[in-house]
């Protein structure tokens, strides 16, 4: 039979996709239906929600996209009574046809390999692709020496963002003395532009619970692994409870796994709303129920982490990776990507793409690829400016600098960070001044005050931005903003401290010019900046009053045919007139 | 409802008082909306933690509320998708149309506005979620119509 599954993670819900399952399952329950309707996470096309996917008896897979409930009855008529698929709505199928067959064909997909291919509430789905295979190897085993080598020889480092080692941090957690250790999972996706950790935990919750199981078993004395995740992603937090429910029902977590003596129980602790609490030293803070504030590394939670017990710390797309390495080889993970970054990794791709959504690519990719190969280039094909990696600790990589590689080292010298997954994509409209100016905004309000120039530097660094994207930028605003950003990096206990001003560095680096238009010539070249434009109407003017109506402040004059003005003492530049006006007559410079 | 009763800590991997604090306030938001005085005199006398340990934590995170929200909770996404496909004109059509700045209620108590780091729905920018629902791909008259929709009729309909 026809099977039918319809992508319920949040992006799908937030576009209508719920209306749309209800829909075909008014369908699927009739006689003769002739299919079989099934649920599944993040097929990752998030521009595309709802996306729908018909699967036949011989492997045949096509993906629609947009799928709004009035489509439902002709994909039914045409594809399931028919045979014969939508050919105009496919955007994607593992045949020929699919308008955006670039966007999946192109990624390689480890962390993501059950997404949108799985329910994520089943069990049984998730046993039917391997599931809980590999812990079961693992078990057998009985070489956690072994495991953990083999992880190192796979070259896995840390996802989040830092890009450490795993395998290295296990065998220090291991070699750690205590009784009781524990491990953590960091589901804190905090990063604004960032939701790749959140469409696993959505998509494939059993991945994770399975990598954590192994983690646990790799470094010994550990019964009680914890994941620290956002209340922000309240369908994350429902999955990983049923998830863990059906795990521990089955004997796959709790005690006695698979009738051994390994016993591994794992909780969620909710965060509740503090970005700084992504930190490791501070989530663990704030899992003992104190303020999220991080403390001096040495003692590395490896040897003094939870309740000063050895912990091991790794994010949610790390612990995905681990299962598939597990069964696959180190060899398999190794041999793709570049010397010193191996494997794939998940990004999250937002702002002026034209495909925006989850794409996971080996390491080693060129930025270039990514944004035009897969995700198609800019929308309505304006130009392509920069990418902003890694979010508020990370950097601009302008157009330039399109063909630097994804890894780690090679991110690190333009100024940027991997960073954990976001990749927001920005055109020639896109003000850098004011990109540096959001970043600083979202780390000053969420620094936690601890060191001071974290605490009273951002700030100062945030003034100073902020007066300059409003034309009152003074010449020496930008050494300020250098010396001042050297001193927040050098002066700051964590990370968030530490990469804060890189947002504001490398759009100076990259996009000087800019800021000097900003501060001499009080101009903004993106037209972005409101106090630094001025509007005037050209002689394209029909004068058809619909700016004058749309002028809140009574700023333009002018009557029916004729050309209207725009009073300058009046004029508050808000820009509705050049919103509104429907024949270029509104100029703004 | 007694706060205390469904939180059982036996388990001694979450050992010690303050391990459960964070879980306590949050129960108690679920509870009442926001973090009350009393609850917080309250946890202090059931758990023995310092009152100004509590306040200390409460204050911190930004989940915590300390004043009354309204029946519907709007959160405008500004993340960096966000900000760059235009959440300021989508904020500021929200305060035209309430009449309220950011971080306030509606003197009906029905709309409370707020701006949010990131929803995680970045492709769908700029996005707003109106107490558990979200809406994508906005325009400023988008809002105005979705909450007037929300006044009128209730958030069943409106969030068809």
């Amino acid at each position: 039979m026809m099977k039918i599954l319809v992508g319920l993670g949040t992006c799908g819900i937030a576009a209508g996709a719920e209306e749309t399952y209800r829909k075909l399952s008014t369908h699927s329950q009739a006689d003769g239906a002739g299919f079989q309707l099934g649920k599944t996470g993040c097929i990752g096309m998030c521009y595309r929600e709802p996306l729908v996917e018909v699967r036949d008896d011989k492997g045949a897979r096509f993906t629609y996209g947009a799928v709004s409930p009035d489509k439902v009855d002709r994909i039914l008529e045409e594809h399931i009574k028919g045979g014969k698929p939508v050919d105009e709505w496919l955007v994607w199928s593992n045949d020929t046809v699919g308008s955006d067959k670039p966007y999946l064909d192109n990624q390689s997909r480890i962390v993501l390999r059950n997404c949108g291919t799985i329910d994520p509430e089943s069990l049984e789905d998730y046993l039917a692709v391997e599931g809980y295979q590999a812990l079961k190897r693992v078990l057998d085993n009985k070489d956690p020496e072994g495991l953990i080598t083999q992880i190192i020889e796979s070259g896995l480092r840390g996802r989040g963002g830092a890009g450490f080692l795993s395998g290295m941090k296990w065998r220090f957690a291991r070699m750690a003395a205590g009784k009781r250790k524990y491990v953590i999972c960091n589901a804190d996706e905090g990063d604004p532009g960032a939701f790749m950790d959140r469409s696993v935990l959505e998509s494939d919750p059993h991945s994770v619970l399975e990598g954590m199981a192994i983690a646990a078993y790799a470094i010994g004395n550990v019964s009680v692994g914890i994941i620290y995740v956002r209340a922000e992603y309240p369908k994350a937090i429902e999955r990983l409870n049923i998830a863990i429910k059906q795990a521990e029902e089955r004997g796959l977590l709790g005690d006695k796994i698979f009738g051994t003596d390994f016993e591994f129980h794992v909780k969620l602790k909710e965060g509740a709303g503090a970005f700084v609490c992504g930190e490791e030293t501070a989530l663990m803070q704030s899992v003992e129920g104190k303020r999220g504030m991080p403390k001096v590394r040495p003692p590395f939670p490896a040897t003094k982490g939870l309740w000063d017990c050895p912990t091991n710390i790794n994010n949610v797309e790390t612990y995905a990776n681990v299962p598939w390495i597990v069964l696959k080889g180190a060899g398999a993970f190794n041999s793709m990507g570049t010397e010193n970054s191996k494997g794939s990794k998940v990004f999250a791709m937002a702002g002026k793409v034209k495909r925006g959504g989850l794409v996971e690519v080996p390491m080693g990719i060129t930025i270039r690829e990514i944004v035009f190969g897969i995700c198609g280039g800019i929308k309505e094909d304006k130009k392509f400016k920069a990418v902003q990696m890694g979010g508020p600790s990370g950097g601009c990589i302008p157009a330039e600098l399109q063909n630097t590689i994804i890894d780690y080292e090679s991110i690190n010298k333009t100024g940027a960070i991997m960073g954990s997954g976001g990749l927001v994509v920005m055109d020639e409209t896109t003000c850098m001044v004011d990109v540096a100016r959001f970043f600083l905004d979202f780390t000053q309000r969420e620094s936690c005050g601890k060191c001071t120039f974290c605490r009273i530097g951002s700030k100062r660094m945030l003034e100073v931005l902020t007066r300059i994207t409003e034309g009152k930028g003074r010449e020496t605003d930008i050494d300020l903003l250098l010396d001042l950003a050297q001193r927040v990096k050098n002066t700051s206990l964590c990370g968030l401290g530490q990469t804060a001003p890189n947002p504001v560095l490398t759009t100076i680096k990259y996009f000087r010019s800019e800021y000097e238009a900003h501060i001499s010539n009080k101009k903004c070249p993106a037209h972005s900046c409101n106090q630094l434009l001025t509007y005037s109407i050209n002689d394209l003017c029909t004068g058809c009053l619909l700016c004058k109506r749309a002028c809140k402040f009574d700023a333009i004059s002018g009557e029916k045919k004729v050309k209207h003005v725009i009073d300058m003492s009046k004029c508050t530049k808000c820009g509705e007139c050049f919103k509104v006006c429907n024949f270029h007559a509104v100029a703004r410079d | 409802m007694d706060l205390h009763r469904k939180y059982d800590f036996k388990n001694h991997h979450f050992a010690g008082e303050e391990g459960r604090l964070i879980p306590l306030l949050q129960q108690a938001q679920a509870m009442d909306g926001y973090i009350t005085r009393d609850r917080i005199h309250e946890i202090h006398k059931n758990s023995g933690i310092p009152l100004t340990h509590i306040y200390g934590v409460a204050t911190f995170y930004s989940q915590f509320r300390f004043k009354p929200v309204g029946k519907y909770m709007i959160r405008v996404c500004h993340g960096t998708a966000c900000h760059v496909s235009g959440a300021k004109d989508i904020t500021e059509a929200c305060q035209d149309h309430l009449a309220i700045p950011s971080g306030e209620t509606t003197a009906d108590r029905l709309f409370t506005l707020e701006t949010v780091a990131c929803l995680g729905c970045c492709s769908l920018a700029p996005v707003i979620m109106i107490n558990n629902d979200t809406f994508g791909n906005l325009s400023p008259k988008d809002v105005k119509k979705i909450i007037n929709r929300y006044k009128k009729e209730g958030p069943k309909e409106a969030a068809q």
